[in-house]
């Protein structure tokens, strides 16, 4: 591997990414699988780094999954995202800062139609002002939240808690980055590092002491692919794209997995069960499988925030382990317990997939 | 006979033109950007169809121009202007005068790392036809970076050629044939090595290159119809390739040794600057754009400049010669006219 030609490539592919004064909208399906990322972002932007955060509670889906698996047509997702912007306009905020990589593609392609095709953003302003009374303006600058962890992954490792090393070893952790198919498959300029080769993880892992690992099948998609998991016929097709992603990268014993879409962190951790229990087999880790972190939850845990804080214990695959490589402090006995120490109740325990109680 | 001939560009075309514009009588200045004269053929092994070596073709041609041309090498020209009827040529820093002008500035291969799929400048073992006909000069066979013999080798046509997403779409005529050379010459240095073609079509267009075609069969080289999509690095450097192969419509996995990328032929882009000064218009490809395709085609649109080679698009050896001669009456028609 020639890393200075990766470089290279990365150099090529930088964006611009606002500094301050972030509109943020969250995901429609994160904050049912990984309820505490979204507050992590907000925690790690506001409390480490000082940015100024603005959500606003009248902000919709982007209708992105609709539109993808062809429910919802190409006029009624314009005017959407119009409405969305249109919000925007009125906080009086100009940096669009969506949380989910699917409504980033969806942005980033509605900016490029409009450019290519200013007679759809015509049609959307028209139908925006029918429908609503609204007016929009296009947003100053567009950035995946990822994109903005990464512009600040230095400041963040400057503040740092932890790192990415192996505290048994001293080696760096190896980590497997995967990047949602829709941050920059299709608009590859519109990424850090581009398509092929994407820094906007492995950017983060070096900053913060880990290693990251290529395999072959990188690039491959986590396995929700829409299609392959919304109709019911297909979900053959998902737990095999991601069981060839975990053979694939399984010789290279990767500490864990980073991934900077809602749908790759779920399927690339409860698939791990799924097919512990179809199988009988386990990726890594002893039995306990490969933990799979979101880039807010990495960044948290780099930060010293407390994992049960930031939902952890609601992954299938446990991170203990890995807590433990890193030399995380946190509390067993709280793991289950809820926000002001209820008690949440524990998970069913799998067959074969080991879990730490 | 007093007048003068810059000649821009010290390959195959050039350094005919050069010679065949010395035997009609004219002084002739010969610009080369780099150290030596002959262009991409001069660092090339071995040539198509008949596997003659390269130095060959490139000795007889420096040899016949010695000490009867001015040849200026490392001089990238600057500036072209006209000046009373004729040309006033900046290379270096000198103004040289010229009574006519003859482009055989040439191509440059086509920059790998623009297919980022494919790995090349970061998967250690993806390299290029060019570089493989190094190895051939230097080692006599392929070598992997870990300096082992690579046991099976995937050759990708139609890098850079006939490919809309890289801005390529026209075909560079030689790679098809000198894939099948290349395959034949792996197969004789290395006989139990396993090669593989990927190809889209085989254009065969020349003399003998059918029976390459039909030779590299018989030593066993696999010819598979079907694109690579993708590669990717695996533990210890081997290559893991991603392709469909279109006859069966089957997706295809292959981990090989080494990928070989036949670079097609790009349009040279210090040449872009020497036709704004002509005041000329590459054509849709980027090469430079002749008078007339089938009736001109060694002459431009603009008085007194000529054009020869794969300057004007994708050509091979023989192309590049018989169009140097062309040019080289064509000049001498105008010259004498003039």
């Amino acid at each position: 591997m020639k890393f200075e030609g990766k470089r290279k490539i990365w150099s090529d592919y930088q964006k611009e990414i606002a500094d301050d004064k972030f509109y943020y909208v969250r995901s429609c399906i994160r904050q049912n699988i990984w309820p505490g990322s979204e507050n992590t972002y907000l925690r790690v932007m506001r409390d480490v780094l000082g940015k100024d955060v603005y959500e606003s509670e009248h902000h919709t889906t982007c209708t992105g999954i609709g539109y993808h698996t062809e429910v919802v047509p190409l006029d009624t997702l314009q005017t959407v995202v119009a409405r969305n912007f249109s919000l925007m306009k009125d906080s009086g905020y100009e940096n669009y800062n969506p949380s989910c990589v699917t409504s980033f593609g969806i942005y980033t392609e509605i900016f490029d139609t409009w450019h290519h095709f200013p007679e759809e953003k015509e049609k959307a302003r028209k139908f925006l002002k029918e429908a609503t009374g609204r007016e929009f303006e296009i947003p100053k600058n567009l950035a995946h939240t990822s994109d903005v962890i990464y512009k600040f992954r230095n400041e963040i490792a400057a503040k740092a808690k932890y790192k990415f090393i192996n505290k048994h070893t001293g080696k760096p952790l190896k980590v497997v980055d995967h990047i949602g198919c829709h941050y920059a498959k299709m608009f590859p300029a519109k990424g850090i590092g581009g398509a092929e080769y994407p820094y906007v993880l492995a950017g983060l892992v070096e900053a913060w002491g880990g290693e990251v690992i290529d395999y072959p099948e990188r690039r491959h998609c986590c396995g929700f692919g829409f299609r392959q998991y919304l109709v019911k016929a297909n979900r053959g097709y998902s737990i095999a794209a991601s069981k060839k992603k975990f053979e694939s990268m399984e010789p290279f014993k990767p500490d864990f997995i980073i991934t900077n879409c809602p749908g790759c962190n779920y399927f690339l951790d409860r698939w791990q069960y799924a097919l512990a229990e179809m199988d009988g087999k386990t990726y890594g880790g002893e039995g306990y499988g490969i933990p799979v972190l979101t880039y807010e939850e990495a960044a948290g845990l780099v930060c010293g925030i407390d994992p049960w804080e930031m939902g952890m214990q609601m992954h299938q695959v446990s991170v203990e382990p890995l807590l433990d490589k890193i030399g995380v402090e946190y509390d067993k006995s709280k793991k289950f317990k809820g926000k002001n120490g209820e008690d949440l109740g524990k998970p069913e325990l799998p067959n074969n997939l080991k879990f730490c109680e | 006979m007093n007048k003068i001939v810059a000649v821009i560009g010290g390959g195959v075309a050039g350094l005919e033109t050069s010679i065949q514009l010395e035997k009609l009588g004219y002084k002739v200045n010969l610009y080369e950007k780099d150290s030596e004269l002959g262009g991409h053929a001069g660092k090339w092994d071995r040539l198509f169809p008949n596997r003659r070596h390269a130095t060959e073709v490139i000795d007889s041609l420096t040899s016949r121009i010695k000490d009867k041309v001015q040849i200026n090498l490392v001089a990238t020209v600057n500036q072209i202007k006209r000046e009373n009827g004729s040309f006033l040529v900046e290379a270096n820093g000198k103004s040289q005068k010229a009574d006519a002008i003859v482009l055989t500035t040439g191509f440059e291969l086509f920059p790998a790392s623009k297919k980022e799929e494919y790995g090349y400048g970061i998967f250690d073992n993806v390299i290029t036809s060019a570089e493989l006909e190094k190895m051939f000069a230097d080692h006599g066979k392929p070598q992997s970076t870990t300096g082992k013999t690579p046991e099976k080798i995937a050759i990708i046509h139609c890098v850079g050629s006939r490919d809309e997403k890289v801005n390529r779409p026209y075909c560079s005529k030689v790679c098809c044939v000198t894939a099948v050379k290349q395959a034949i010459e792996i197969k004789e240095a290395i006989p139990t090595a396993e090669v593989y073609c990927f190809y889209m079509d085989l254009r065969m267009f020349g003399p003998g290159y059918e029976d390459l075609y039909k030779e590299a069969q018989v030593k066993g080289v696999n010819f598979i119809r079907g694109r690579l999509s993708e590669t990717s690095e695996m533990e210890g450097s081997r290559v893991l390739i991603k392709a469909e192969d279109t006859l069966s419509s089957k997706p295809l996995k292959m981990t090989v040794d080494m990928v070989v990328l036949m670079v097609g032929m790009s349009p040279l882009p210090s040449t872009e600057k020497i036709l704004k000064d002509l005041e000329l218009s590459p054509n849709n490809d980027g090469f430079v754009q002749v008078k007339d395709y089938h009736l001109e085609p060694t002459h431009t649109k603009a008085e007194g400049v000529f054009v020869a080679g794969a300057c004007t698009g994708p050509n091979n050896i023989t192309d590049s010669v018989n169009a140097a001669h062309s040019a080289a009456l064509e000049v001498h028609k105008y010259l004498t006219s003039k």
